[in-house]
């Protein structure tokens, strides 16, 4: 059994639980321990970054730090957006040593030390080039075949640093869906932008962005799209008939994560992958 | 500018402010990098939020040339910054866009510089607040008390997303607050007396 250290993020507790919780039973499935680390702190997000750089570095710190001192090298962000931040705040800290100056002083007033041994990777990164193709199809029982995927990265899986996948032009979550039996759609908006939180402050930009990603998806002839970021997913699953109805268009369209594929592709059943959390009809998809 | 408000140029505030940028963003890995803009456009023409925007990024870059960040400050663009990275990656000069922005962002906040859309900084000071407490952030406390904050009629359309939440047993109703709140509040408490950016 392999063992990483995993930050579910706030967002994976209970709004997107679906998330966390299919990804760690496929995981499971894999011969993979994703050991949530004791008393995370959230990352800082998008948010606290426009606010004050310092605390946002230290929020992220810390949790890099208890990753550390549970003997972690690897720690697995399954959000794209804590995935970014703990990402930046390890290369801030590696390059900038005022900046890491700053960090450990502020860790210490808590009794904390991180000695930057922590490599921060995505969830999607590790489920696919860790277990491998055949790892993965080892445990395919019911491939899913005569699926059309959209597989949408989003932007910060592959942005900025490109080590998750291509910053342009990702294709992890694309081959993920061939070992799986599915096929994907060519899906040229697969790392564009859902609007992230704009959709609640600045609604009618976040409402163009996250339209034009389902608009392209049914283009395309996709039976769903798969997210890999719990803000993408809900942008894609919560807003789909008030921006059909801005659009005049219909944008239904189920929105899953590609862990709840995976789960469906290895046996597991629809309540086990938590379909039922779903705001999207996808019966057809995970039944 | 949309708000049409007339300019006010302070000529020592407005120089004090691109010292202040400039030192801050030299701080940024590859942030000395803003100096070698040559204007191409690439981060305008990829910034999904650029055709909202009073300045786009190609613009920002223009105006701290010529020495006006206050006015873009002020203006419709740096919150419409959703953080996609997309000028970053492409940016031929290799120019660090998304972190300026956000260098952009906190300079706009310490100096009260706020525009019509600044709903983004009501969210990321009510978001702050809301980790403070907790040490991980609530969505139903942070959105109840954005929503207050900025347009409580608008919380109105958004009850029928919060209804089906709630029959899928989605809303988060309860907060967990971390058990190492203290040391993380002590570890907050020292940046700031450092007064770091």
């Amino acid at each position: 059994m392999r063992r990483y250290g995993y930050f579910p993020g706030c967002s994976l507790m209970v709004t997107n639980r679906a998330y966390s919780i299919s990804a760690t039973r496929v995981a499971r499935e894999l011969g993979v321990e994703l050991a949530e680390v004791s008393d995370w702190n959230c990352c800082g997000a998008t948010a606290y970054l426009a606010l004050s750089e310092a605390k946002a570095f230290v929020m992220s710190a810390r949790n890099l730090a208890l990753a550390e001192a549970e003997g972690h090298d690897t720690l697995v962000a399954a959000c794209s957006g804590c995935y970014v931040v703990l990402r930046k705040t390890g290369k801030y800290l590696d390059e900038k040593p005022a900046v890491r100056s700053r960090v450990t002083k502020a860790l210490a007033a808590g009794d904390m030390t991180y000695n930057r041994t922590v490599k921060v990777r995505h969830l999607l990164d590790v489920l696919v080039n860790d277990c491998g193709e055949e790892g993965v199809r080892a445990r395919v029982k019911k491939p899913l075949e005569g699926l059309k995927v959209a597989a949408y990265y989003g932007c910060q899986v592959g942005r900025p640093f490109g080590e998750a996948d291509d910053p342009e032009f990702p294709v992890t979550m694309d081959r993920l869906m061939g070992w799986l039996g599915a096929t994907t759609v060519d899906f040229p908006v697969r790392a564009a932008c859902c609007g992230g939180l704009t959709m609640t402050t600045e609604p009618d930009l976040g409402m163009e962005m996250t339209g034009r990603i389902l608009r392209v998806a049914r283009e395309r002839g996709a039976d769903c799209i798969a997210t890999a970021c719990p803000l993408c997913q809900i942008n894609l699953e919560a807003y789909q008939d008030k921006i059909g109805r801005k659009l005049g268009t219909d944008l239904r369209m189920p929105v899953v994560y590609f862990t709840q594929l995976m789960g469906r592709a290895f046996g597991l059943s629809s309540q086990e992958v938590m379909a039922q959390d779903s705001l999207t009809d996808v019966s057809a998809v995970l039944a | 500018m949309k708000s049409g408000k007339p300019r006010r140029l302070d000529a020592e505030a407005t120089r004090s402010l691109r010292k202040e940028f400039l030192e801050h963003v030299k701080e940024l890995p590859d942030g000395e990098k803003v100096m070698e803009c040559i204007q191409c456009g690439t981060c305008s023409a990829t910034c999904p939020s650029a055709s909202r925007m009073d300045y786009s990024p190609r613009a920002i870059v223009a105006a701290l040339r010529a020495g006006d960040l206050e006015h873009v400050l002020e203006s419709d663009s740096v919150w419409l910054c959703a953080s996609c990275y997309g000028c970053t990656v492409r940016c031929p000069a290799g120019i660090p866009f998304t972190d300026m922005m956000y260098e952009l962002k906190r300079l706009a906040m310490a100096r009260g510089l706020l525009p019509r859309a600044r709903q983004a900084s009501v969210m990321a000071g009510t978001f702050a607040e809301t980790v403070n407490r907790l040490g991980r952030n609530n969505e139903v406390a942070l959105i109840r008390k954005y929503y207050l904050r900025t347009n409580p009629f608008a919380a109105m359309g958004q009850m029928g997303f919060a209804l089906r939440m709630m029959k899928r047993g989605r809303l988060e109703l309860s907060s967990h607050r971390i058990k190492g709140i203290e040391g993380l509040v002590k570890m907050l408490s020292t940046v700031e007396q450092e007064g770091a950016k």
